[in-house]
């Protein structure tokens, strides 16, 4: 049984309609990423998944509860970090991340020390004069010091240096080697690639794709760049080629995954001299959903 | 030198370009005040006579610690006005140069916006001497309108020589503390503690005062504010203080001008010391965060309401003579029965102490949608706290900062009279008479809970109630405003205790009304998206 699973889930606020018919599921133990630009529905998401937005339509529960009726319930077992997190100024960091352990329930001392030493955090320090990378070290630190089940994280590594990213991704790594399920919102999609074990794309409040990130590589291209013995004419035409630019030599360019072996075909007869392949990455498929789709040139995909 | 100072034209201009309307607003709300009350004295006690009786009242501890001593012997116009509004006044500019310089020089540099100044051709002491010019000239321009609104006023026995003086005392006042806050600008790491520390100073030069005031002694010669209560405008015209406001304004932007070019950008000389780094046993619940968060408040609060219920009670004494004289006053109290002056007199005072302690208690109300506003009320509500328990908590806080500000100044003021009065108000009578606002205040507390509930964007409109209560209420007395006007406020349905009977039922339907409202508006909060 999943650990949180949303059906149908629709969201309205006035006229605009920010969740319509979102789909997603965590499992037990899983890293799942839930990646999508500003705008696009993730905040909202969470924060109905939280019990702080009522939903219009759909069901959503979390350990098989009701996240509006059981919210209290649920959020024991729930670790939270938003993106922008916001910070008493006249509290200390340390008194922060004890606030919020005692408000969850749950107080584990000696991770909190080992978390703050990790994270290079000084808790004595009034949040007032803590940069945006440290209040969200506090929020981390009272999130990954607690015993939760589930960690939702809305774009926690934000304001962080890439040490300090480092150091997140060896927490969320810990977690899910404890059996702990994490439900990451992020658009820094190396990170995802690198921890998630499934990833959801949200797209104008609607999830256009999720799976394994195999899965969905199915479903993209790969680019490929090949230098050949003598030109290749027509290789435009090809079904499934797309991106045909020419560099010195030879081509680059994008093949859709099913169309694989009939390029390949296509191009022996010219001599292949050189050929390099390089799997879709995140970003690839990312920018499939919103680069092309919006008429946004696909410059860095690569 | 010179070189330290390049660009200080450009930032001077460019402050006033960008802060025009908040300098504006300031000089013109403290000429308006000062410039309103001459005319509005001399309506209350158009003749001489009446102006005696005045200055009698005048005459004990309480109003020399508050005020200062006055030229009570000739208790003019001018000799009223300078007494009762000039030390106030001064606070009032002090306190506009303290926040206008912190802002000005430390702020910015909090904000990192000096530091791309500075990586401009632009000197390093250039924004501590645009703060400071800004400011000279403020108080230049607040100094002219001064002298020239209080001569135009045209009133008897306020010549432009007094006028003047009375000007140049707000300004000298005025730069003086710009002096002093941009010297704590540069102590201080941040601009809050720069603000707190200025803020220390001015309290201490207030306390010095009164103390040296009330005992006659040489204390007052040691305090800022000391020296605006030797000036003595429309009788001595003492210009000296003037001339030490001077020389010490330069001393202090001098000291400034050193430590500016001693320290590093964005350090100070004051280290703050590290904070806990545990959260201390109460701060394990909302009502433990709830509280400490407004600690500071809580406690200035305190101390103000003692000090208001001081202050009033301390006219109690003298109230017989006073209404002897005055038939404008006379006609606001609760009704024209044998009872003592001092006891007609308690309801309307109570009344308006109770106004004044619902603002923190709504303050306190109004930080839940605050917290709301600046996106902390998530990491609460996404831990295992019910939205009720958290609004609760507020709602307590709340009401018992109403009851306690209530009581406070209901102390204060029991105390006071007891000093003043040659029969002092029984207990009973004094905390009888404040506790009867009780319920009103909960309702107002009740109806803060019920718009953050259900109505978030419109929880302001609870200052117009407060406001229209007040209005109909205070003056109500005075303009003959119809009674149903009143009955629309809480505290229109409070008994005049002790000059009318209690009324039992009135007091239990405002409390029961509290609960209506704060039952809906809780109710209202576990319902409603969190923004």
């Amino acid at each position: 049984m999943p650990i949180l699973e949303v059906k149908k889930m629709t969201k309205t606020f006035g006229k605009f309609k920010a969740l319509n018919g979102v789909e997603l599921e965590v499992r037990k133990g899983e890293v799942f990423g839930f990646i999508g630009p500003n705008g696009a529905g993730k905040s909202t998401t969470i924060r109905v998944l939280l019990g702080l937005l009522k939903r219009d339509a759909g069901t959503a529960t979390i350990f098989g509860k009701d996240v509006w009726t059981d919210a209290v319930a649920i959020h024991r077992k729930i670790a939270y970090v938003p993106g922008d997190v916001n910070l008493w100024p006249n509290l200390t960091g340390g008194e922060v991340i004890d606030l919020f352990a005692s408000l969850q329930g749950n107080v584990n001392a000696k991770r909190r020390e080992e978390l703050i030493a990790k994270f290079d955090l000084d808790p004595s320090k009034k949040c007032r004069t803590y940069s945006k990378g440290n209040r969200q070290k506090v929020a981390l630190v009272a999130a990954f010091a607690s015993d939760a089940e589930l960690f939702i994280l809305d774009e926690p590594t934000s304001g962080l240096d890439p040490l300090m990213e480092r150091v997140f991704q060896q927490c969320v790594e810990e977690v899910k080697a404890e059996g702990k399920s994490v439900l990451l919102s992020s658009h820094i999609l190396s990170e995802v690639e690198r921890l998630c074990d499934r990833v959801g794309i949200i797209r104008q409040g609607v999830i256009v794709e999720s799976g394994t990130l195999a899965e969905l590589r199915h479903l993209t291209r790969t680019k490929l760049v090949v230098e050949l013995n003598s030109p290749a004419k027509g290789l435009e035409e090809i079904e499934g080629v797309h991106e045909l630019t020419k560099t010195g030599e030879g081509w680059s360019f994008q093949v859709d995954s099913g169309r694989i072996e009939a390029v390949m075909s296509y191009l022996s007869p010219f001599g292949i001299r050189k050929l390099e392949s390089a799997p879709p990455t995140l970003e690839d498929l990312f920018m499939q959903h919103y680069g092309n789709v919006d008429g946004i040139a696909q410059e860095g995909a690569s | 030198m010179g070189h330290s100072m390049r660009g200080s034209g450009i930032l001077s201009k460019f402050i006033i370009r960008r802060d025009i309307v908040r300098l504006l607003l300031w000089v013109v709300s403290i000429s308006i005040v000062t410039l309103a009350v001459p005319p509005a004295f001399q309506e209350l006690y158009p003749t001489q006579e009446q102006r005696n009786v005045m200055a009698e009242t005048m005459r004990n501890p309480a109003m020399t610690a508050m005020v200062g001593p006055g030229n009570l012997e000739h208790y003019t116009l001018g000799a009223m006005t300078s007494h009762q509004m000039l030390l106030l006044t001064a606070v009032a500019v002090a306190l506009m140069n303290i926040l206008l310089a912190v802002r000005f020089t430390r702020a910015e540099e909090e904000a990192g916006i000096t530091e791309m100044i500075r990586s401009l051709s632009v000197g390093r002491r250039a924004p501590l001497i645009a703060a400071m010019s800004v400011l000279v000239g403020l108080n230049l321009v607040l100094a002219i309108v001064t002298w020239l609104g209080l001569v135009s006023l045209g009133m008897e026995g306020m010549d432009s020589v007094g006028s003047l003086v009375y000007g140049l005392t707000l300004g000298g006042t005025g730069v003086f503390f710009a002096g002093v806050a941009v010297g704590c600008a540069q102590l201080a790491e941040s601009a809050r503690g720069a603000t707190s520390l200025a803020m220390i100073i001015l309290v201490i030069s207030y306390m010095i005062r009164s103390a040296g005031d009330v005992s006659e002694s040489v204390l007052s010669w040691f305090s800022p504010l000391g020296w605006v209560t030797f000036v003595q405008p429309f009788s001595d015209n003492n210009g000296w203080p003037i001339v030490c406001f001077v020389v010490s304004s330069v001393l202090l932007a001098w000291l400034a001008w050193s430590l500016q070019g001693r320290r590093d950008l964005g350090a100070g000389f004051i280290h703050t010391k590290p904070g806990r780094t545990h959260a201390s046993a109460y701060l394990t619940n909302p009502l433990g965060l709830v509280l400490r968060l407004q600690r500071t408040g809580i406690i200035i609060w305190s101390i103000g309401m003692l000090v208001l219920g001081i202050s009033y009670g301390s006219v109690l004494g003298d109230l017989e003579s006073f209404f002897g004289g005055n038939e404008l006053l006379k006609n606001m109290l609760a009704g024209n029965s044998n009872r003592p002056v001092a006891e007609q007199f308690l309801p309307m005072l109570m009344l308006v102490l109770a106004f004044i302690a619902t603002i923190p208690g709504i303050l306190a109300m109004h930080k839940i949608a605050g917290e709301e506003k600046n996106g902390r009320i998530d990491t609460i509500l996404g831990r295992s706290i019910s939205r009720v328990r958290l609004i609760g908590a507020y709602v307590f806080v709340a009401i018992m900062i109403g009851v306690v500000m209530n009581t406070l100044a209901a102390i204060g003021l029991w105390i006071a009279s007891r000093n003043v009065m040659d029969e002092p108000l029984s207990l009973v009578i004094v905390f009888g008479a404040s506790a009867v606002q009780l319920p009103a205040i909960a309702v107002m507390i009740g109806l803060s809970a019920l718009f953050i509930g259900i109505a978030p964007r419109w929880s302001s409109l609870v200052w117009l109630y407060v406001l229209y209560s007040f209005v109909t209420l205070y003056l109500g007395s005075l303009f003959q405003v119809p009674e149903w006007a009143t009955l629309l406020s809480p505290f229109g349905w409070v008994p005049e205790w002790p000059i009318e009977s209690m009324n039992w039922i009135a007091e239990g339907s405002l409390l029961a009304i509290t609960v209506i409202f704060l039952i809906i508006g809780m109710y209202g909060y576990r319902k409603r998206d969190i923004q």
